[in-house]
Parts: C-alpha cells; sequence; structure tokens
C-alpha cells in the first residue's frame, strides 16, 4: 500500500482522439439530414494521445516536454479533468490546481480588486479566505494603486502580476503549470522562478510542461518526451531535455539544398563542377561529402573552398581541401570525378547557418583565381549548442576517397 | 468520502456565489439608472400594455383588480425567459472557463436562474406596492404564491438545462427557442383572461393550462394572490387528476433536463 500511497498522480493508458468533422458550415438541407441520420457523418477522428502511461511521485518536479501538436496540452487538460480520456484512466490524490493560462475568469469590466475575489473563488477560496490574503496579493502584484480601476485598463504586464499574485495563493497539493512563464519581462520571470524554488522547497508536487529546457533541466527532476501521441522518453529531465533537442536537430539537419533540388545561388565557369553535395551533423561532428567532376579538359591545382556562414551573413568559418590538417591536392584529369570528405567537429553555437562551397583555382598568392563553380547556400543547418566553447579547436579532417564507380556517384544531381 | 463531499460544495457555493455577484455587477454596467431599470423596464412595458389591452381594447373590465392581474403576468412570464434564455447561453458563454479549469457545470446554469430570481424579487416589491394601491384584499390563499413561484423554478431551470446543453452543438436552438416563447406568450393568456380563450373553445383553454406549467403558474398566481375570481385551470377543470398534471410536469422537466446535462456535461469542454 506504501506504492500507492505517495503516487500524486497516475495517468494509465490514456488515449485521446478528437471528432472532426468534414463539413462545419453545412447547408440546412445537410443539417435536416443530418439530424435524421447522425451516424452518417463525413469525419475524422483525430488521435491526439495514443496510450500514455506514467506516474508522478509526491514532491516530483515533473515535467513534460514536446513539441507543438505533439499533444503535451491535451495530456494536461485531461491531467486536470477538463477533457474527458476516451479511455484510460488518471488518478489523482490530492488537490490538483492548474494553471492553464493565468487570471482564469478574469473580466475586464470588473475592478481589481473585484478580479482577485472572482480568480480567487475559482481557485476555491471563499470571501473571507481572500479577505485574509488581499492584503498580501495586492503587495506582491505592486498595484496598490490601481485596484479600484478596471482591469480593462490595465496593461497586460499589470494583468499578468495580479493574476500570478492570486495563482501563487493557491493551495493545492499538486499543480499543473502550463508555459505561464512565457509572457512577462525579466523582473517578473525571476519572481517567478523564485516561486518556483519555494514550491520545490516545500516539496510540492508539480507537473510542469514547458518548451524551456533550461528550466526543465533546472527545476525537474524527473520527465516525458511526448512524440505524436505518445510518450518517447521517460527519465531524469537532463535526458529527456537532451532526446528533446535532438529533435529538432533530426529535423533541421543535413537539409541539403544541392540535394533536395533548391540550389542557392550558383556561378562561374563550370570547367570543375559540384555534382553532388551531403552535408550531416550530429552533436558532436559535422561531415561533408562531395563528388566533384571535370569537363572535358584536365584541370590541375583546384581548391574546394567551404564556407559557413551566420545568420547575418558574416563568415564565421572557413576551411578548404588545402587548410584542414592535411592538404589535399585536387588534380582532375578530363572527365574524372572525385569524391573528398570532410570530416569536422561541431563547434557552432546555438543559431542558423548558411554553407557555400566554392570550386575554384588554388594558387600560391592569397587570391583566388578562375572560379569554377561557386554555390552559396549549399546547405544550411541549425546548430543547437547551448553552450559556447571558448577553447581553439582543430576544425577537422579531410580525406580523399577513392570512388568506386564513377558513374553512380555522378547521377545525383542530374 | 463526506469530505470530499464537504469540499466539492464548499467549492460549488464559493464560485456560485461569485458568479451570481459578477453577472449582478455587470448587469447594468455603464448605465446612468443601474438597478433602477429592474423596475423600470416591467413598469414601462406595463404602461404601454395597459394602455393597449385595458383602456383602448378594453380587456379586463369584468375582472377584479386586473391591471394587477396584468402586471404579475408579465414579470412572471419575464422571469421564466430569462431564466430559460439566460441558462441557453450559460454554457457557451462560459467557454473561456469551461476550457481553462474543472469546476461543476451546472453552477453557471445556475448562477444565471438566480440572477433572475433576484430580480423577480425585486420586481415583486413593485407588485406588492401596485396590490396596495390597488386595494387588493388579503387572503390565506396568497401563501400559496411562494410554491407556485418555486414550481415555476423549476420548470424554468429544467428547461434551462435542456437548452443550455442542446446550445452546445446546435446553436440554432436559440432562434427557435425565441419561436417558441413567443408563441407560448400568447398561448399563455396574459395580455388577457384565460376566459377569453375559454369562451371560444373550453377544451383548448384546457389543455394550453395542462400541458404548459409557466401558464398554469401565472393564472394560478393570479387567482390565489389577486383575485379569486380570475379563472384558472382548477376553475375552469373539474377532473382533479389533471390539475396536477403541470406540477408533475415541471418536476419531470427538471429532472430529465439535469440527468441530460449531467451526462453531456464532461464534454462541454471540447465540444463548444
Amino acid at each position: 500500500m506504501n506504492h500507492t500511497r505517495d503516487v500524486a498522480l497516475s495517468v494509465s493508458n490514456v488515449k485521446k482522439s478528437f471528432y472532426l468533422p468534414h463539413h462545419t458550415n453545412g447547408s440546412a438541407k445537410e443539417a435536416i439530414t443530418q439530424l435524421f441520420k447522425p451516424k452518417d457523418k463525413g469525419g475524422d477522428y483525430y488521435h491526439a494521445l495514443m496510450g500514455v502511461s506514467f506516474e508522478v511521485k509526491k514532491g516530483d518536479f515533473f515535467g513534460v516536454v514536446g513539441r507543438n501538436g505533439a499533444g503535451k496540452s491535451t495530456l494536461l487538460k485531461i491531467m486536470a479533468q477538463i477533457y474527458q480520456p476516451t479511455s484510460g484512466q488518471v488518478k489523482v490524490s490530492g488537490k490538483l490546481v492548474p494553471f492553464i493560462e493565468l487570471g482564469v475568469g478574469f473580466n475586464n469590466n470588473l475592478t481589481g480588486r473585484q478580479n482577485v475575489y472572482l480568480n480567487g473563488a475559482m481557485l476555491g477560496f471563499s470571501k473571507k479566505e481572500m479577505d485574509a490574503r488581499y492584503d498580501s496579493i495586492v503587495e506582491f502584484a505592486e498595484l496598490e494603486k490601481f485596484m479600484d480601476q478596471k482591469l480593462k485598463n490595465y496593461s497586460s504586464g499589470m494583468r499578468v502580476r495580479l493574476a500570478f499574485s492570486v495563482a501563487i495563493q493557491a493551495d493545492a497539493d499538486i499543480l499543473l503549470l502550463d508555459e505561464v512563464l512565457a509572457v512577462g519581462d525579466a523582473s517578473f520571470k525571476k519572481k517567478c522562478y523564485a516561486y518556483f524554488d519555494t514550491l520545490k522547497e516545500m516539496k510540492k508536487t508539480i507537473i510542469f510542461v514547458s518548451h524551456g529546457m533550461g528550466a526543465i533541466r533546472e527545476y525537474c527532476n524527473k520527465a516525458i518526451l511526448i512524440e505524436d501521441g505518445k510518450i518517447a522518453y521517460q527519465g531524469s529531465a537532463d535526458e529527456v531535455a537532451d532526446r528533446y533537442m535532438q529533435l529538432f536537430e533530426d529535423k533541421s539537419k543535413e537539409k541539403s539544398v544541392a540535394d533536395s533540388g533548391q540550389a542557392g545561388e550558383r556561378s562561374g565557369s563550370k570547367k570543375v563542377t559540384i555534382d553532388h553535395f551531403n552535408f550531416t551533423k550530429n552533436d558532436e561532428k559535422m561531415k561533408i561529402d562531395t563528388t566533384i567532376s571535370c569537363g572535358e579538359h584536365e584541370i590541375n591545382n583546384v581548391q574546394l573552398k567551404i564556407e559557413i556562414k551566420n545568420r547575418n551573413k558574416q563568415v564565421v568559418a572557413a576551411f578548404s581541401n588545402l587548410s584542414v590538417d592535411k592538404i589535399v591536392h585536387l588534380n582532375f584529369e578530363s572527365n574524372e570525378t572525385k569524391r573528398l570528405l570532410f570530416d569536422m567537429k561541431n563547434i557552432y553555437r546555438g543559431g542558423r547557418y548558411h554553407v557555400s562551397a566554392i570550386l575554384c583555382e588554388a594558387n600560391d598568392a592569397d587570391e583566388d583565381g578562375e572560379i569554377y563553380d561557386q554555390w552559396d547556400n549549399i546547405a544550411e543547418f541549425s546548430s543547437t549548442g547551448d553552450v559556447v566553447r571558448y577553447q581553439v579547436v582543430n576544425p577537422g579532417k579531410l580525406s580523399l576517397e577513392p570512388l568506386e564507380t564513377n558513374e553512380t556517384q555522378k547521377t545525383t544531381r542530374e | 468520502m463526506l469530505n470530499k463531499i464537504y469540499t466539492r460544495y464548499r467549492y460549488s457555493v464559493i464560485l456560485l456565489r461569485e458568479l451570481v455577484i459578477t453577472d449582478f455587477r455587470l448587469r447594468y454596467q455603464g448605465s446612468f439608472l443601474g438597478y433602477l431599470w429592474s423596475f423600470l423596464r416591467p413598469l414601462f412595458l406595463f404602461a404601454i400594455l395597459y394602455t393597449i389591452f385595458v383602456i383602448f381594447l378594453k380587456i379586463g373590465r369584468d375582472i377584479p383588480h386586473w391591471p394587477v392581474a396584468l402586471l404579475l403576468g408579465i414579470v412572471m412570464w419575464n422571469f421564466f425567459t430569462e431564466v430559460t434564455t439566460g441558462g441557453l447561453s450559460a454554457v457557451t458563454n462560459r467557454g473561456g472557463l469551461l476550457r481553462k479549469i474543472n469546476f461543476p457545470k451546472y453552477i453557471v446554469v445556475i448562477s444565471g436562474t438566480i440572477s433572475a430570481f433576484i430580480n423577480l424579487l425585486l420586481n415583486m416589491v413593485i407588485i406588492a406596492i401596485f396590490m396596495v394601491i390597488n386595494q387588493v384584499e388579503l387572503s390565506w390563499s396568497m401563501l400559496l404564491f411562494p410554491i407556485l413561484i418555486f414550481e415555476l423554478f423549476t420548470f424554468g431551470m429544467g428547461m434551462a438545462f435542456i437548452l443550455g446543453t442542446i446550445n452546445v452543438k446546435f446553436r440554432d436552438i436559440k432562434y427557435i427557442w425565441e419561436i417558441i416563447t413567443r408563441g407560448a406568450f400568447y398561448a399563455s393568456a396574459i395580455l388577457f383572461p384565460i376566459t377569453r380563450i375559454a369562451e371560444v373553445n373550453l377544451d383548448v383553454a384546457k389543455i394550453l393550462l395542462i400541458i404548459n406549467p409557466a401558464a398554469q403558474t401565472i393564472q394560478d398566481a393570479r387567482h390565489f394572490l389577486i383575485s379569486d375570481k380570475i379563472p384558472t385551470l382548477h376553475t375552469i377543470q373539474d377532473t382533479w387528476w389533471l390539475t396536477i398534471i403541470p406540477v408533475l410536469l415541471s418536476v419531470a422537466v427538471f429532472i430529465v433536463g439535469a440527468l441530460y446535462f449531467r451526462s453531456r456535461s464532461p464534454y462541454f469542454a471540447e465540444d463548444i
């Protein structure tokens, strides 16, 4: 029995489907035929949650993360008993207060004072109980002068402050917090975090839905990652946050523009051309895999320069087959194709980057010779590294791979 | 278990109280005369109807204290429509709230009906004044009046639950109900004594009072409160069990409405 006693909230095999009718605004005739044939409706079911199970122990600071549309909000509303699960069960022990939005029931035509009492009633406080708390609420919100003004005359910041000040009065065993920190200025956020700290100290059970991995890592001890209506990962907050970040890398990495056909600016004499350019990366490494082919005339001393630019078009890194750890000379006989591999370290801080490839004549002087094939924005990627690494690093390795069959490698772009 | 019931109802009462106060605060927001309108509206309506129907069309001349009976009818009918139309839009109007927090849903309907009830009490003050001016004789039968109001309230609340639930998915009900109440207003014999219908066809008059508790309570209220010369269901209908049908109907509508509302209320948040 001890086992069940320290579970604050358990979700077992919860599924939720929404019915999406095809016609939302049908004609009168359709409406009448539907009245008589209610089962014959055209529509789809959207499965927002497909069997979710987990347990939150008492005193847990439990994170729920996932991309937009993954099913987080639906799950939250089911935990808050606002939605009914299609199947499955949610068991709550103790009083659960959801904060899906701050200031639920706030009315613009009531004064600040009246709204405080109304909002307090939503949290289950009687007038007497609110009387006792009123002064500290107003003080915390720093709105002493405005309490008899109508809410419609409040700025959005004042509204949030008032709502938050009432919300922290909530006397709950379990709190559901949804992105409430997404609004407000820096000093307000600071207050929120201070409140989180006290909640954590008081060993309250918190279920926290957020996109901010910083907050998840800092406050949560456990978390789940929701993806496509299922729990994709369950574990410590750090592990889940890492998994979450990977989701975005998986989506945005190696978008080789050359491969996807939406090439950037391309220019040059085309005596030597970039036929294939594949860019891949993970947290640690980046790889560039290219094939270059020569036209009818043999050409020696070819240089492939790679430039990585940040979103402001500033070059943050540049390297070539002549500048990495070993120099690889590119000399082409007529109609020859070569494959060149760059194996780089991922040293880029968070942000969006564009890759350009420039195939040109190498000369001893540090200026470029003839440009054969310049391809701007040939690939782009996002880096999610939140830590800037200040050490100086060797950008990577370079290798020239023999090509088994020239023909098969060549066809990717044509 | 007992503790759970206590906290559940404690919450309902707190929320109900605050919602009723809010309703009242917002009702005459920004108007110069404010709550006075609660008295002025039925008074002006009464003045217009009195001029047309009593002075010009000479209706109800043969009935003692008819003007007071006319006002009473108007006030009670307004109460009934306020309860039902308020209940009709209660759930959809509070959609934002229902999607953000879990609370007993019936509170949104009941808070509206209580506001209407308070309004009725205010209007009864006017009626009392008119009764004094018209020198209506006091009688023991007046004690039946609160019971009649209770019956009308029960019937109205039952309808409010039904209409509020239907309106979540079928918004046309608003317009349908508007037409029904307009028709029922005339079928309830509020502007004229029920004898006008009974003279033409006695059976129609009986049926109208039997199937519509609103009409029965209004005619009964006139009979018991104003003058026992005013005909009502039990004066034109001898079979006693037929006279209790409207009472049973009110209770039935309330029970069906409450059950229907309760069965659908868990899905309000996603259906709105």
